[in-house]
C-alpha cells in the first residue's frame, strides 16, 4: 500500500509516494538517487546503511520507510555544507582513513552521531561506538584517529 | 583528479580494439603528444595469460592535450590500494607537472589498452617504471620543442608546474599546452628515456594525500552500484542451495502476477527483474524451486584428510643437499602439520555490475579486478565480437584477489540486459558473496626439520598441499633442503575443492609462513634459544637481518628463552620482492580462549618508496586484516552448502581488536620498487601462533586460532 511520507532529507521538505515497508536504504539509493549511502550485508551486521536520524545513527538497510515520517535524515551527501567539507570529513580525508572507500560513508555518520552526543570521547568510547561497522580493507588505526583529532578540536 | 571512466561519457567513444592501431590514436584524440608504452611482465606470466598473450606492443599511453592536461590510461583499476595516487605521483614527477594536474582513466576497456589486470602487487612494480619512462620521453618531446620555440640549447631550459622555462631567465617560458597546441606526435617508447634518480624525486617519495579521498568521504565516489541509466531494472536470481545441486523444478507464476516483475528463465538461468531492488527481492522469494541436492561426503572438519588424499603430483623447488644426510646429521627432528580451512574475501562491496545492451553492442559497468578479461568473458556468453563489450570499471570496493576471477555477476547483467532490452543491474546479496566467492583454498602444509649440535638448521622437507609455495622459498641456510608443493591455490586440473578458489591477499604466502615460522619458533624452543636470535643465527640474508633488527629495535626486544610469558611473537618473510618481519605482543584469556593483541610492529624492505604514506597505509591495513585469518575468519560448510552466510558467523577484525600498529619502512633505494599491497600479511598468522606458544605455552597448528581451539590447546598441557 503506498502511502504519503513527509520528512527533511540533507535539511530539505522531501515527499515519498510510496509502500512503507521498504527500506530507506533502497529508497534513498533507487528512488532519490542518494548513493553515498551503501549496502553491505542487508541484517544490520556492517554498518555500510549508516545514516542519521535526527541524532541517531541508524542502519537503512533495516528502517522501513514509514518510520521516517516526520524526522530529519541525515546521509553522507548532506554532511558538507555551502562546499566546505565536514570536519570529519576532512579527518578522514587527510589521515587517510580509508581505502577502497565503500565503508566510509557509513563509517563517517557513524561517527558524526557518536560526536553530536559525546563531543568529546575517549579513545575507548571511539572504538566501543564504531565496533559494529565493518572495513575489510581495515583501515581502524587511521579511522580511530581521523575521529580523535575531531573530537579534539571541539 | 577526476575519474573519467565511472562517468556516463561512453556515448561518444569509438570501438576498442581501433585504439590498439597508432595512426588512430590522433583521431581519437585530436592533437597534442602521446607516449606509447609497454609494461613487460612476460618473465613472471611467461608466454600466455588466460588465454591471451600479454601485448609487446602497447599496453598503456599518456596524453598531452592540445590544453597541455596530462591524462594517463590505464588498464589498471583502484580498489584501495592506491595506484590512483602513485601512479600519478610517478608521471607528475617525471614530467614536471603538479600531482592535481594528472588525471587517472582507468579499467575502461574501450580508453585503455589491454591489462592482464591487477592483482599481485604489480602495479607499481611493472607499470610503475614503464609509466615513469613514458613520462620522461614525453618531457624529453616538449623539451626539444621549447627549445625550438624559444630558440635556446635543451640544457638550458627547466622544468616546473607543466612550464618550460629558460633556467637563467624565469620570464622567457612557454606552458606545456602552448607546446602541445597544433602538435600531432606520437611516440613509440623505445626504453631510452632516461627517469629520475632518488634524489632528484621531487613528488614521489613524498608523503601525499590520496587523491581519491574528498569523493570518498562526501559518497560522491561512485561503485558499479551507483551507476544509473534510464529505465534500468533490478535483477534477482534463483540460486541453488547448494554447490553441485541440480534444479529439478522451477514455479514461477507468483512472480510474474506481481506488478512490474519480468520473469526471466533461459537455460539455468531464472531471474527476476523489478525496478527496484526490493520488488525484485520479493518476487524471487515467491519462487518455488526444488533442487536435487547431492550428499555432503565433506566438511569444514574433515576437509584436510580430504586435500591430502586428492592431492596431485608435487612440483619441487630449491633442492639442496639430500634430506637423509641432513636428518642423520641432525640431534634433534621436528615432525609437525599445519593447516587452514577455506577463507572468504568479504569485500564490504558484494560482486555488482550494470549491463546495458543496444544495438548489438553491451556496456557493462563492473567491480573487477580485470576487465579485459571480464571483457573477453562477456563476449563469449553473449555470443559477439569482444570490440563489441565495453568494460567499464568505476571505484572497487575492495577486491584482495576476489574480483579477479570469472566476472560471474557481470556475464549474468550482460545476459539479463541482452534478454530484456533494459539495462540490469545484478548486485550480490551478501549470501550471493560467500556462495560465488573464489576461496583462499583450504591447505595443509607438512614440515620436517632438524637442528645439529651448532643449533643450525641442517634439514628442511617441505610439503605443502593446495596453497602453492608462494613465500615458501627458504631464506634460512639449510644444507639439505627441499620444497614440494602438490596443487596451487587455484586448484589447477585437480578437482579436489567443492567450491571455486583463488587467489587470497598473497595466495598461499599466508599458510607458508604460519607453517614455516611456527617450525623455526618449535626449533628455536627446543635449542633453548632466544628466537630472534635463532633466525639470525641460521640467515645472512643481508635484507632479512636488516627487516628482523628494524623490527626489534623498534619494538624494544629482550632475549629471552621460549616460552618466556611474554606472549612476544616474532615472523618473518619475504612476498612480491619485498621483505618483512613482525612482532607482536599479545595476552591469552586462559578462561575462554581469547586472544587479545596489544601491539604489532612490522618493518618492510620493499625497494624505493614511492608513496610512504600509501605504503604504511597498505602495511596497516594488512597487519589489521591478517588479524582476521590468523583469530577467527573460517567458512563453514557440509558438502556444497555453505554454512557461512554473512558477517555474523564469518568474523572479520573489528575496532575492538585493534592492536596498536607500527609501520616502519627500511630505506633500500638500491633496488627497484617492490610489492606492497601484499607483504605484511604473510607473516601474521605465525607472529600470533608464536605469541601464543610464548605466552601460554601451547601450540596452535590450525588456523583461525579461534578461543575453542585455544582452549582445547590449553586442555592438553
Ligand atoms: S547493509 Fe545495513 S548494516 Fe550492513
Ligand atoms: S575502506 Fe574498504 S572497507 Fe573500509
Amino acid at each position: 500500500m503506498k502511502e504519503i511520507i513527509n520528512f527533511k532529507l540533507n535539511g530539505e521538505s522531501t515527499k515519498l509516494d510510496t509502500e512503507g515497508d521498504r527500506m530507506l536504504l533502497w529508497v534513498l539509493r533507487t528512488d532519490l538517487g542518494l548513493t553515498g549511502t551503501k549496502f553491505g550485508c542487508g541484517e544490520n551486521l556492517c554498518g555500510a546503511c549508516t545514516v542519521v536520524v535526527g541524532k541517531e545513527a541508524v542502519r537503512s538497510c533495516q528502517l522501513p520507510v514509514r518510520e521516517i515520517r516526520g524526522k530529519e535524515v541525515t546521509t553522507i551527501e548532506g554532511l558538507a555544507g555551502n562546499g566546505t567539507l565536514h570536519p570529519l570529513q576532512e579527518a578522514f580525508a587527510e589521515h587517510g582513513a580509508l581505502q577502497c572507500g565503500f565503508c566510509t560513508p557509513g563509517m563517517i555518520m557513524n561517527a558524526y552521531a557518536l560526536l553530536r552526543k559525546n563531543a568529546r570521547p575517549t579513545r575507548d568510547q571511539i572504538i566501543q561506538g564504531m565496533d559494529q561497522n565493518l572495513c575489510r580493507c581495515a583501515a581502524h588505526k587511521r579511522i580511530v584517529e581521523a575521529i580523535e583529532s575531531v573530537a579534539k578540536k571541539v | 583528479m577526476r575519474k573519467d571512466s565511472s562517468g556516463l561519457m561512453e556515448m561518444s567513444q569509438p570501438t576498442p580494439q581501433r585504439l590498439l592501431k597508432r595512426r588512430d590514436f590522433m583521431k581519437l584524440f585530436g592533437g597534442g603528444i602521446i607516449v606509447l608504452f609497454t609494461v613487460d611482465v612476460s618473465d613472471l606470466f611467461g608466454q600466455a595469460s588466460r588465454g591471451r598473450a600479454y601485448p609487446t606492443d602497447i599496453n598503456a599511453y599518456l596524453r598531452i592535450a592540445e590544453d597541455g592536461e596530462v591524462t594517463v590510461y590505464s588498464g589498471k583499476i583502484e580498489m584501495g590500494q592506491g595506484v590512483i595516487t602513485s601512479l600519478a605521483q610517478m608521471a607528475a614527477d617525471e614530467l614536471g607537472v603538479s600531482l592535481e594536474s594528472i588525471h587517472m582513466v582507468l579499467g575502461d576497456t574501450e580508453l585503455c589498452p589491454w591489462d592482464m589486470g591487477t592483482f599481485g602487487s604489480m602495479s607499481t612494480r611493472f607499470f610503475g617504471p614503464a609509466l615513469r619512462s613514458a613520462a620522461a620521453e614525453a618531457k624529453g618531446v616538449l623539451l626539444e620543442l621549447a627549445s625550438e620555440q624559444l630558440k635556446t640549447a635543451k640544457d638550458k631550459l627547466s622544468v616546473q608546474n607543466g612550464v618550460v622555462y629558460l633556467t637563467s631567465d624565469k620570464d622567457t617560458r612557454v606552458t606545456f599546452g602552448q607546446l602541445a597546441k597544433g602538435q600531432k606526435i606520437t611516440r613509440k617508447l623505445d626504453g631510452k628515456a632516461v627517469t629520475k634518480s632518488v634524489s632528484e624525486f621531487t613528488v614521489m617519495g613524498k608523503p601525499v594525500i590520496r587523491m581519491d579521498g574528498v569523493a570518498k568521504v562526501t559518497g560522491k565516489a561512485l561503485y558499479a552500484g551507483d551507476i544509473r541509466l534510464h529505465d534500468m531494472v533490478y535483477a534477482r536470481i534463483l540460486r541453488p542451495p547448494a554447490h553441485g545441486a541440480s534444479l529439478k523444478s522451477a514455479d514461477t507464476s507468483a512472480a510474474a502476477k506481481m506488478p512490474g516483475v519480468t520473469v526471466i528463465k533461459e537455460d539455468n538461468l531464472i531471474a527476476v527483474l523489478h525496478p527496484d531492488p526490493e520488488g525484485a527481492e520479493k518476487a524471487l522469494a515467491s519462487i518455488k524451486a526444488e533442487f536435487d541436492v547431492p550428499k555432503p561426503t565433506v566438511d569444514d572438519k574433515t576437509i584436510f584428510d580430504h586435500l591430502l588424499k586428492s592431492a596431485p603430483q608435487a612440483q619441487e623447488r630449491d633442492r639442496k643437499g639430500d634430506l637423509a644426510a641432513g636428518e642423520k646429521s641432525a640431534v634433534s627432528v621436528f615432525e609437525n602439520q599445519y593447516v587452514n580451512g577455506y577463507g572468504a574475501h568479504a569485500p564490504i562491496e558484494t560482486h555488482t555490475a550494470l549491463a546495458r545492451f543496444e544495438g548489438g553492442k553491451a556496456t557493462v559497468w563492473t567491480s573487477t579486478q580485470t576487465p579485459f578479461p571480464n571483457q573477453q568473458q562477456i563476449a563469449q556468453a553473449l555470443g559477439i565480437p569482444p570490440e563489441n563489450v565495453r568494460v567499464i570499471t568505476p571505484f572497487v570496493g575492495g577486491g584482495f584477489g576476489g574480483k579477479s576471477s570469472a566476472g560471474l555477476q557481470a556475464v549474468e547483467a550482460a545476459k539479463l540486459a541482452k534478454i530484456s532490452g533494459k539495462p540490469v543491474q545484478v548486485a550480490w546479496s551478501r549470501a550471493e558473496e560467500f556462495f560465488y566467492d573464489t576461496f583462499r583454498p583450504a591447505a595443509v602444509v607438512k614440515v620436517k626439520s632438524g637442528t645439529d649440535s651448532a643449533g643450525k638448521i641442517c634439514l628442511w622437507d617441505y610439503q605443502v598441499y593446495f596453497a602453492g609455495s608462494r613465500s615458501a622459498e627458504q631464506f634460512y641456510e639449510v644444507p639439505h633442503n627441499l620444497i614440494r608443493a602438490y596443487g596451487q591455490w587455484g586448484g589447477g586440473q585437480v578437482k579436489a575443492h567443492l567450491f571455486a578458489t583463488g587467489p587470497w591477499r598473497a595466495p598461499g604466502a599466508n599458510i607458508n609462513v604460519f607453517a614455516r615460522e611456527s617450525q623455526i619458533d618449535i626449533m628455536a624452543a627446543k635449542a633453548k634459544s632466544d628466537p630472534l636470535e635463532f633466525r639470525l643465527n641460521n640467515t645472512s640474508d643481508k635484507r632479512m637481518r636488516s627487516v628482523l633488527e628494524a623490527a626489534a629495535h623498534r619494538f624494544g626486544w629482550k632475549k629471552a628463552a621460549l616460552p618466556s610469558g611474554r606472549g612476544y611473537g616474532i615472523a618473518c618473510g619475504i612476498d612480491a620482492g619485498t621483505y618483512v618481519a613482525t612482532i607482536a605482543e599479545i595476552q591469552v584469556d586462559k578462561a575462554s580462549g581469547k586472544v587479545k593483541v596489544k601491539r604489532i610492529v612490522c618493518a618492510q624492505d620493499m625497494g624505493i618508496v614511492i608513496n610512504p604514506d600509501g605504503a604504511r597505509m597498505q602495511m596497516e591495513g594488512c597487519m589489521m586484516m591478517g588479524l582476521g585469518y590468523a583469530l577467527s575468519e573460517e567458512i563453514r560448510f557440509k558438502g556444497g552448502e555453505l554454512l557461512t552466510k554473512n558477517f555474523d558467523t564469518y568474523e572479520l577484525p573489528r575496532f575492538s581488536g585493534l592492536p596498536e600498529i607500527e609501520a616502519i619502512l627500511v630505506k633500500n633505494d638500491e633496488l627497484t620498487p617492490q610489492g606492497g599491497g601484499e607483504p605484511a600479511i604473510v607473516p601474521i598468522g605465525a607472529v600470533i601462533a608464536n605469541a601464543i606458544y610464548d605466552a601460554a605455552g601451547v601450540r596452535l597448528f590450525q588456523m583461525p586460532m579461534t578461543p575453542e581451539r585455544v582452549k582445547e590447546a590449553l586442555k592438553g598441557m
